[in-house]
């Protein structure tokens, strides 16, 4: 709308003055962001977080990203095709220029993708990938070492770096490229990206500045916001009073609390999406010689009200429960519901041999997760309805980690997200056998172990054709739901607000990126 | 004087050695730093490779050695979030803490000396037990608390619909009660003007002050009540001694017998309760920073404990602990400008 007034605007304008003007785009808009966090460093490959993934894209472009219904959308890969089992061609877009001025080219992928592997924080995640190569300035072929299915999925996380201004020596005699964690390197303190937008001010915990790059590639997108300012604002109450209060045009994270308040509150909008971190409980089987019994685990599964913890606690604001993959997944299983039956819960005891019950010890992080602590207070006033005592101990997100890899309770609260976005993720990270050379098992608490649905996953992870794929992935939800693995919980929802005129819908996703290049602010006073 | 000095300064470097100690043999329940600096799928070799560069895995000996070595040369060591040395990131929060304590110390002292001299001069008029019910309320509600009711009325706005609106007064009322909002609840601003170095302030401009307003009196919320009820009470105390009766029955005018004779002695507690408190009301800087994601050193405090921060936390600590000596010696010097009687060095007069 206001593109075309504004183009109907500048013609009749240009008419009447008898003058040529120039093109106009959409005028020019500030967008005012309050996020919980600001990104760490200006480093994309320093730390794999949240919040470095939303930088990402504010600054850089993916070769591939995820849209809302988690398809592939092209960026600054145009076109793919698998060559042959393990290699990938993919055709680059032309014209696009970094920040710097310097040109966008093969090489800089290959560039990329080599540093990615220098990361730790990407390492693991890259490991399939056996090496890449320019073929041309504009097609790059990405190898794997073994048939690997999730390549795209991967492209996701591949953001171009402008290998030419990375590279070489800094005045102090550091190498530009290099990745230093909490360290001073040339990359944490510059940045040149192909993104919409370009930092020009950052003094760190305090605010961010962004103004929309001249140059950007994407002369189709919509978005029209030519500034950003973002300051971080981790308190949750100040973060919303900054919205409501007008300090703010968009939050990120509104709590549950208030959510009916932004929900009624003139002027802000509140934007609900599905999330697809899986919250849950895991049980320590190598303290609690219980938990080895398949029906205890059953059990506890069935004592453990998914949906009134959804419904009254969570206030509506998750999915409950009953796998690790949410809908949208691969390997999301429908005929997989969240159970609760207490008097089969308190049968499957008996049977066990366990009907007097017995006491367990349970640690949760308390500002972790949303609602953290009281879920976790819910579930062991649940499990105490079958006799089982629970201990429960809450702690902050810096204490509960270290606590957590001890190992010495047994029940702990985890969450996960996928970084690859697939089902075969989850498994690997919790639920697979503990093997400390792989790694795999490595935030498997209990010390579960079924071999059987390990090499079903493996399996899975090196089958090409998806269909198959996702049938096997499936299965193997099936056969961990049965086992019980994995006390799974909900789906923890996300939640943004944005004030009237801020069209944010459309560019919010379940992956927590927004994609602001493409927002479009409409407000009612142009 | 110069020995007095020589003293506290001496006193700054012991405290300083103290809480760098202490600091440094709780660090292991500070959490681990590592773990906030890494995806959460980077795998337990790349964590350890981490720890040993950063030098955690050496034992607390060894790193406080190599801590204290550093540290007289004034290094003391670089902040893991911010990676840049710890005493820069705090000089550059710092001029933001001041001011809002400096801006809260002010509401207190406007404010409560009046307060408390018309309540000890008139203890029984309505205004002087409205002024006390008050202050009984403003001490037993925490500052964040009152910090989101200042935003909700003042930045956010409420609307009042209780009396009836059809009704001159009725509309009249609800009217009076509404407020509109729009005062900053959050940051200092993008309005400030540079002093010097890293010293932004907000003094200088309107803007500026709106952001300053809200923080500063919730922070002042704290320790006004009690300023008021001390000096209500030494006040009180005061007027009845002999020398002020002696002075009423020369016929000396009461204002000059309140505000000089009487006021004068009941600041001498005041002063040193107050050079305590303004320390306290440092560390309050911690909650109201958070409300008002005010960048200066509380909010930083805040946000490096979650982050495990351990270099930015020790010295944070240790500065704090210097704050607390410097604004005692301060306390110490007004003492002896007001009450000259005062031998600093603490030698037998």
């Amino acid at each position: 709308m206001t593109l075309k007034k504004t183009l109907l605007a500048s013609v009749i304008g240009a008419v009447v003055a008898g003058t040529t003007l120039l093109p106009m785009t959409a005028s020019a808009e500030t967008l005012r962001i309050g996020y919980s966090a600001d990104p760490e460093t200006l480093d994309i490959h320093e730390q794999l977080s949240g919040g470095m993934l939303r930088f990402s894209h504010l600054t850089f472009d993916p070769l591939v990203r995820w849209t809302k219904d988690f398809q592939f959308e092209p960026r600054l890969a145009t076109e793919w095709e698998q060559v042959d089992e393990t290699t990938m061609r993919m055709t680059l877009r032309e014209g696009v220029t970094f920040h710097s001025g310097n040109e966008f080219t093969a090489k800089d992928v290959v560039w990329t993708i080599e540093r990615l592997k220098e990361s730790p924080d990407y390492r693991a995640i890259f490991e399939p990938v056996a090496s890449a190569e320019a073929v041309d300035d504009y097609t790059v072929e990405i190898v794997t070492s073994e048939p690997y299915p999730l390549l795209l999925n991967l492209a996701t996380y591949i953001f171009p770096m402008d290998s030419e201004f990375y590279t070489g020596e800094t005045d102090d005699g550091n190498d530009k490229t290099e990745i230093v964690k909490a360290g001073n390197s040339f990359a944490s303190r510059n940045v040149s990206g192909t993104g919409p937008f370009v930092v020009t001010d950052r003094r760190q915990g305090v605010r961010v500045d962004f103004e929309r790059f001249e140059d950007y590639w994407d002369t189709e997108s919509e978005g029209n916001v030519s500034s950003i300012v973002l300051t971080p604002i981790a308190e949750n109450a100040s973060r919303v009073a900054a919205l409501l209060s007008g300090g703010v045009d968009f939050i990120d994270a509104v709590p549950p609390n208030d959510l009916d308040r932004v929900r009624e509150a003139d002027g802000v909008n509140l934007i609900e999406i599905d999330g697809t971190r899986i919250i849950g409980f895991q049980m320590n089987e190598e303290r609690v010689e219980a938990f080895q019994d398949v029906r205890v685990r059953q059990a506890v599964d069935l004592a453990i009200n998914q949906e009134a913890i959804a419904d009254r606690l969570m206030r509506g604001f998750a999915t409950p429960a009953g796998q690790f993959s949410p809908d949208g997944y691969s390997g999301h299983n429908p005929d997989l519901a969240p159970r609760y039956d207490i008097e089969r819960a308190k049968e499957l005891m008996a049977e066990a041999g366990y009907e007097e019950g017995f006491s367990v010890e349970m640690i949760a992080p308390n500002n972790r997760y949303v609602n953290d602590a009281q879920i976790a207070q819910a579930v062991a006033n649940m499990l105490a309805q079958i006799n089982i005592n629970v201990d429960l101990r809450t702690m902050p997100l810096a204490q509960y980690w270290p606590e957590y890899d001890t190992r010495q309770s047994d029940m702990a609260m985890i969450g996960w997200h996928a970084d690859t976005e697939d089902t075969a993720n989850f498994f690997q990270y919790l639920s697979f056998c503990i093997d400390d050379e792989t790694g795999a098992g490595q935030y498997n608490y209990g010390n579960y172990c079924n071999e059987e649905i390990d090499a079903l996953v493996t399996e899975a992870d090196s089958e090409t054709d998806l269909e198959k794929r996702n049938e096997m992935l499936r299965e193997a939800e099936a056969m961990l739901y049965e086992d019980v693995g994995y006390i799974m919980l909900h789906w923890q929802n996300l939640a943004y607000a944005a004030a009237d005129g801020i069209e944010a819908e459309p560019v919010v996703n379940a992956i927590d990126f927004p994609y602001l290049g493409d927002l479009v602010i409409n407000r009612s006073d142009d | 004087m110069i020995a007095f000095l020589i003293k506290r300064l001496m006193h700054a470097i012991l405290v300083m050695f103290v809480i760098s100690v202490l600091a440094f043999a709780i660090q292991d329940n500070l959490g681990d730093p590592v773990q906030q600096m890494v995806g959460q799928s980077v795998p337990e070799s790349e964590r350890e490779a981490l720890r040993e560069r950063l030098g955690l895995n050496d034992s607390f000996l060894i790193q406080y050695v190599r801590f204290a070595k550093n540290a007289v040369q004034g290094d003391f060591g670089d902040s893991y979030f911010y990676r840049e040395p710890a005493l820069e990131v705090i000089a550059r929060h710092l001029p933001a803490t001041l001011e809002l304590v400096f801006a809260a110390t002010l509401i207190i002292v406007l404010f409560s000396v009046p307060i408390g001299v018309y309540s000890a001069i008139k203890p029984r008029s309505p205004i002087s037990r409205l002024f006390m019910g008050i202050s009984i309320i403003g001490i037993s509600i925490p500052v964040f608390l009152t910090a989101i009711v200042l935003i909700q009325i003042f930045s956010i706005g409420v609307t009042v619909t209780l009396f009836p609106e059809s009704t001159g007064w009725g509309a009249w009322l609800n009217a009076f009660f509404s407020t509109e909002g729009n005062m900053p609840s959050f940051g200092r601003g993008y309005d400030l003007v540079n002093v010097v170095g890293n010293w932004d302030t907000n003094l200088a401009t309107w803007n500026g002050l709106q952001h300053l307003v809200l923080p500063a009196v919730s922070l002042a919320s704290i320790m006004l009540p009690l300023f008021i009820r001390l000096i209500r009470a030494e006040m009180m105390e005061v007027l009845q001694s002999e020398y002020v009766k002696y002075a009423r029955a020369k016929g000396i005018s009461m204002r000059r017998v309140y505000f000089v004779h009487a006021l004068k002695n009941t600041m001498l507690p005041v002063i040193t309760v107050g050079g305590v408190q303004i320390g306290t009301m440092v560390a309050y800087t911690i909650l109201t920073e958070t409300v008002f994601q005010w960048p200066g050193m509380g909010l930083m405090f805040l946000d490096a404990i979650n982050r495990a921060d351990i270099p930015l936390i020790v010295t944070y600590l240790m500065i704090v602990g210097v704050i607390f000596v410097v604004t005692n010696t301060i306390v110490d010097l007004i003492y002896g400008l007001v009450n000259p009687t005062v031998k600093l060095t603490g030698k037998p007069a």
